[in-house]
Parts: C-alpha cells; sequence; structure tokens
C-alpha cells in the first residue's frame, strides 16, 4: 500500500503555516480608516443620528406635534442667544436650537423616505425592465428620459404647485423626482448580473424568476444602489430644504432646517452700527444643513472608494 | 455627422411629447372644479361655468383633453397669468432675458475656472493647489446655494454694500424704462454698451456679481471633480508619456495634448452641469430678487397660478432638452469615434 501522493502547490522550502489573510470586512475597515476624510464623515454623521433619536430628551417638545417648533409670543424681531433660547429666536420668535435639533430628525426622516421610496420603485419597475427586457424595459427607459428631461427642482416646484404647499407634499414630490436615477441605475445592474452564470445555473434548474431575482440577482446588485442613495441623502436634503426655503415646503414654524433659513432672508441687514446683527438667525440653520449634507457627501465617497476601486482618488 | 445629428433631431418631437404629456397629467391631479377655473379671468364668468367646460372641452375623455390642450400650447395659449397679470407668453418673453443674461455669464464663469481650476488639480496632484480646489470643490458641493447667497448677500451687501441684490438700481430702472432707451436684446449689459450708457454697464454688473458668484461657486464644484479625474486619467496614457519622452514641454505636453482629449467626457457631463445650472437659477433668483422667470415660477407656485406654473416647467424642460441636444451634437464635433458609431 503505496501512500498516495499530493501535488504540493507550495514550493519546497516555502513556509507550510498560510498566513492568516484578514477578512473583507477587516480589508473594508482598514480601507476606510486609512482615509481622514470617511472618519471624520462618519463621526458627523453618528453624531447627527445620536441629535435625531435624542431629539425628545435634548429639546423637550411643548406643542401637541413635536415638529412645530414652540414659540412665545409673535414679536417680529429676531432674538440673539440668551437665557431660555441657547441659540437664539428668528422672526416670531421660533426657538433655533429646537428648530436645529428638531431639524435633524425631520432631515433623517425625509430623505429615508424619499430613500426607501426610490428603491422600493426601483426594485419592481427596475428589476422587471432589466431582468425581462423587451417591451417592458422600453416602456420604462422612455417613462424615466421624460422624467430626466426636467430639472429636479423644477419638476418638484411644479408637484407641490398642483398638489398644495406641505411637508408630505414636498417629499412626495422629492420622491418623484428621484425614482428614475435609482431604477436606471438597478436596471444597469440587473443587465450585468442576469447573464451570468450562476443566475443561467438557476434558471436550468428551473428554479422560479420571482426566486431568482430575489435570492440571486438583488444581493448581487444592491451595493451601486447603497452607494448612490448614500451620496444622495444629503442632496435630498437639500432640495427639501430648498422647497421650503422658496415657501414651498414645510409650512413656517415646522421644524426644518431650509424653512429656518427661509425666515433668515428679511434679516441679512443688521443695523446701521452693527450689520451682522442677525447672523444667528442664518448661521444656525445654515451651518446644520451644511454640516449634515457635507458629512454624507464624505461618506458616500468613502464607500465609492471602497467598493468601487476605478473611482479610488477622484474626492 | 449629418446623420447622427438627424436622428437626434428625429427625436426631438418624441421628447417634446413625452414632456407635454407629463406636464398634462401632473394638470390632472387638480379637481375638475380647480381645471375648470384655470379659465375663468373675471368673478362675472362664474354663472357660465358648464359653457366653458363644454367650450374647453373638459367632459371629454382624457386623451381628446390631452390633444385640445396641447393644440393650444402649439399655438402659444398656455392661458393668463394671475401673478404677472399679462398672458403667460408675454410674461415669458418680459422675464426671459433676465435669466438668461444670468444663465450666460454663470456658465462662462463656470467653464473658464472649472476647466482651469480641475487641470490645475490634476498636474499639481497631491500639492497645495489640488488639496485646496478638492475641499473647495467639496464644501461647493455641501453647501445649498440660498446659505452661501443669503451668506454673500450678508457679507457684501449688509457690510460692505458694494453689491445691492435686484436687477437694476432705482435710478437705471428708471432710465431702461424710460423711451430714450432701447432695448436691443434685452440683455442688460449689452444694451447699455449698445446705447453707450457706461453708468448703466456699471450698475448691471455691480447687481451681476452675487448672483453669478453663487452659481458659479456650487457648479464649478462639480466641474472642478469631473475636469480633475478626466485629466489624471489621460496624463497617464501612453501618447501623454510618449509627448514628454520625446522633450516637449510639460505645458505643451498639458494644454495640447491632455487637455483636449481630457475634455471629451467633461462634454458629456457639460449636460449635467446645465441641469445643476438651471435648478439652481430658480433659487438664486429667489435669494437676489433676480426679475428672471424662477422667481416668477416660484412665485405662481405659492399663489396657484397654474397656467404661470405649467409655462414655467414648459420653458425650463425646453431649455433642458436644448441644451442636452447641444451637448450631444457637440460631443460628436469634437469626438469623431462617436460619429462612426
Amino acid at each position: 500500500m503505496s501512500a498516495v501522493r499530493v501535488p504540493s502547490l507550495v514550493a519546497p522550502g516555502a513556509p507550510t503555516v498560510p498566513r492568516v489573510q484578514p477578512s473583507a470586512w477587516q480589508r473594508t475597515v482598514r480601507r476606510f480608516r486609512r482615509n481622514p476624510l470617511s472618519v471624520l464623515g462618519l463621526c458627523i454623521i453618528v453624531f447627527f443620528v445620536a441629535v435625531a433619536l435624542l431629539a425628545p430628551l435634548l429639546a423637550h417638545p411643548i406643542e401637541r406635534n413635536p415638529y412645530m417648533i414652540p414659540h412665545q409670543g409673535y414679536a417680529s424681531d429676531p432674538r440673539p442667544p440668551g437665557p431660555g433660547h441657547p441659540l437664539g429666536t428668528t422672526e416670531e420668535q421660533f426657538d433655533l436650537y429646537y428648530g436645529a435639533v428638531w431639524g435633524a430628525r425631520s432631515a433623517f426622516v425625509v430623505a429615508l423616505t424619499v430613500v426607501g421610496a426610490g428603491i422600493a420603485v426601483a426594485l419592481t419597475l427596475g428589476s422587471l425592465s432589466g431582468y425581462y427586457g423587451g417591451w417592458i424595459d422600453e416602456v420604462v427607459m422612455r417613462v424615466t428620459d421624460i422624467f430626466l428631461a426636467f430639472p429636479g427642482l423644477i419638476l418638484a416646484v411644479v408637484i407641490v404647485a398642483v398638489l398644495g404647499q406641505s411637508a408630505r407634499n414636498a417629499m412626495i414630490a422629492i420622491a418623484v423626482v428621484a425614482w428614475p436615477t435609482y431604477t436606471r441605475l438597478l436596471r444597469a445592474e440587473f443587465l450585468r448580473v442576469r447573464d451570468m452564470e450562476y443566475v443561467q445555473a438557476a434558471r436550468a434548474m428551473g428554479v422560479r424568476d420571482v426566486f431568482i431575482i430575489i435570492r440571486h440577482v438583488i444581493p448581487n446588485t444592491i451595493y451601486p444602489i447603497i452607494i448612490l442613495a448614500s451620496l444622495d441623502m444629503g442632496g435630498i436634503v437639500i432640495n427639501f430644504a430648498a422647497l421650503s426655503f422658496l415657501g414651498l415646503g414645510a409650512p413656517p414654524g415646522y421644524a426644518d432646517w431650509g424653512q429656518l433659513i427661509s425666515l433668515s432672508h428679511n434679516w441679512i441687514l443688521g443695523t446701521a452700527g452693527d450689520p451682522f446683527q442677525y447672523w444667528y438667525t442664518l448661521l444656525v440653520p445654515g451651518v446644520a444643513i451644511f454640516l449634515f449634507v457635507l458629512g454624507w457627501n464624505l461618506l458616500g465617497d468613502a464607500f465609492q472608494d471602497i467598493f468601487d476601486p476605478r473611482q479610488r482618488g477622484s474626492v | 455627422m449629418s446623420r447622427f445629428i438627424a436622428r437626434r433631431l428625429l427625436l426631438l418631437p418624441f421628447v417634446a411629447l413625452g414632456v407635454t404629456a407629463l406636464i398634462f397629467s401632473l394638470l390632472q391631479l387638480l379637481t375638475p372644479a380647480m381645471r375648470a377655473s384655470l379659465y375663468i379671468t373675471d368673478p362675472k364668468q362664474l354663472n357660465a361655468l358648464p359653457d366653458i367646460i363644454r367650450k374647453y372641452h373638459l367632459d371629454q375623455p382624457v386623451y381628446v383633453q390631452y390633444w385640445e390642450w396641447l393644440r393650444q400650447v402649439l399655438h402659444g395659449d398656455l392661458g393668463w397669468s394671475e401673478t404677472a397679470r399679462e398672458p403667460v407668453l408675454t410674461a415669458i418673453r418680459g422675464y426671459f432675458p433676465a435669466t438668461f443674461e444670468l444663465a450666460l455669464y454663470s456658465f462662462a464663469c463656470i467653464l473658464v475656472l472649472g476647466i482651469w481650476l480641475g487641470t490645475l488639480s490634476a498636474v499639481q496632484k497631491d500639492k497645495i493647489v489640488d488639496h485646496l480646489s478638492r475641499s473647495t470643490s467639496i464644501s461647493g458641493a455641501s453647501l445649498p446655494t440660498f446659505v452661501w447667497g443669503l451668506v454673500l448677500l450678508m457679507v457684501f451687501y449688509g457690510h460692505f454694500g458694494w453689491f445691492p441684490p435686484g436687477r437694476l438700481g432705482l435710478d437705471a430702472d428708471l432710465f431702461v424704462r424710460s423711451p430714450q432707451f432701447h432695448p436691443y436684446t434685452g440683455l442688460l449689459t449689452i444694451d447699455a454698451l449698445l446705447n453707450g450708457q457706461w453708468w448703466l454697464l456699471w450698475d448691471a454688473l455691480r447687481h451681476l456679481v452675487l448672483p453669478v458668484a453663487t452659481l458659479t461657486y456650487f457648479i464649478t464644484a462639480t466641474l472642478v471633480r469631473i475636469t480633475r479625474s478626466s485629466m489624471l486619467e489621460t496624463l497617464r496614457a501612453d501618447y501623454v508619456r510618449t509627448a514628454e519622452a520625446k522633450g516637449l514641454p510639460r505645458d505643451v505636453v498639458v494644454d495640447k495634448h491632455a487637455r483636449r482629449n481630457a475634455l471629451i467626457p467633461v462634454i458629456t457631463l457639460a449636460g449635467l452641469l446645465f441641469v445643476g445650472l438651471l435648478s439652481g437659477v430658480v433659487i438664486t433668483e429667489t435669494v437676489f430678487n433676480w426679475p428672471g422667470i424662477g422667481r416668477w415660477g416660484v412665485t405662481a407656485s405659492q399663489q396657484l397660478d397654474i397656467p404661470a406654473v405649467t409655462g414655467f416647467a414648459l420653458i425650463f424642460a425646453g431649455m433642458l432638452v436644448l441644451g442636452n441636444l447641444c451637448a450631444d451634437v457637440l460631443y460628436a464635433v469634437v469626438d469623431p469615434r462617436i460619429r462612426l458609431q
């Protein structure tokens, strides 16, 4: 009985103990930590998540609807930071601290709702269109073409004008603007994946289409969607704030940064001796929205760097 | 070449049909009573509501309504704008030059600044210029237009008093409306020159600075990123290395060899920049009280002036479609590989 000789792939003399390979997760974390800007972005977002979650503790709601900023009286002049109002008040005495804190919460609500709606539509239309192709694909793509023929904000303005002005309708408008991008991206990914060997194998085994899509295709197409969503979070919040700023989104007194900024529009001029007298009405909500969007942009870039090596180093 | 352009032009009517269909379906979200009331210009007409419904085919099936509506639009009959107090088409004609002037100067600044900074940042990769321009561009992408515009107003109007909002000062506005002034183009800076009024040119430019700076800052941010990454890719190409190996000066290689090719993908993305510019124009006009189409459209949507909103949507969609067409044609002109496909 002779021992079966196993041909060795390891060169003679090389150490036989295999080196411990870092797992995919460890590599991701290492690549993430290498770029200080990504870490900064993550810190900013973690901070905003904490503020949004702890909003009822940080700023105790008084009104029945916690998103409405409490205000004492209707005096028109903004008041500077002082006791009772750590960041001052806007015109009509809306408390800026309360607005900034609850604004974080409403920013997350808006962004997550819109991204969720965008992904939901993309998963239905994009998967039908990318997986089956043919006339479904043609119809879906031409419809997205038409939606993309409008500058996003202008389409949103028209939708709000028709539906009426409210925070909910502004969210609907932004979701209507957002879905074509998600659908097109998911369709392109589906086209890439649907002819892969493992999908063909599943099909040859007689697995039903619904199962193939859910178990095999979607898990392999979801990363680009996550990158797009993370890059889009800031843009969605900017668009919502822009609608509020234009007087087409959240009503006055709603805890939304854009709405607070629109309340500062009348106060960019100070008094004769003190041109920056009302700086806080603009800077408090302005800095909040800037940091929020900056955080998401940095984080989205980091995701893109990690998952898509072609783009590495292009900011 | 001409076949490529002809094919793009053939698609144009279909895009136009789709765009109008989308606007029309959005209008269907209004209640029937609201849609009928769009045609009422005088309270006395309220009794004649059934006649109006019949006259404008509002009791007909949707496709008949769409056809009738489209026919009106094609005849230039967009209805009466309550906010502008004149027919929508006249209002658009009145507001368009202001918007066009703003967009024109901004686009020129964006192209020059964005391409220059993007190239500089790629050539000096990881040096101080690169870091500066990258951090400026990433903060530009994170700062909402209206915050930036208001900060500029606070500093340069509130503190220094250099650049006031609006399009003209009081004297200049009166002069422009007087019979002494001939509006040749509607673009105030050019009209001022043609009329030989230097003080008017100065006044118009003073009002242009801040809105143009606002739009330029945040769209240049995108352009710098695109140019930089395209330039970095091109600088690694073989022909660039060959040119350097032959001993050509660095400047010549960058200007003549690398940048020309790096700009090709930038042209495709010019359409994207144009979209950003059009959305930005709406906000910028509101921030700076600029009497253009954007501000009018926003006021109209606040006040349920639906005919004006429809006109506003049509004109912006039209500008975008034409802008994309120009980008495509330019792309084909610049890059022969596209034409041959």
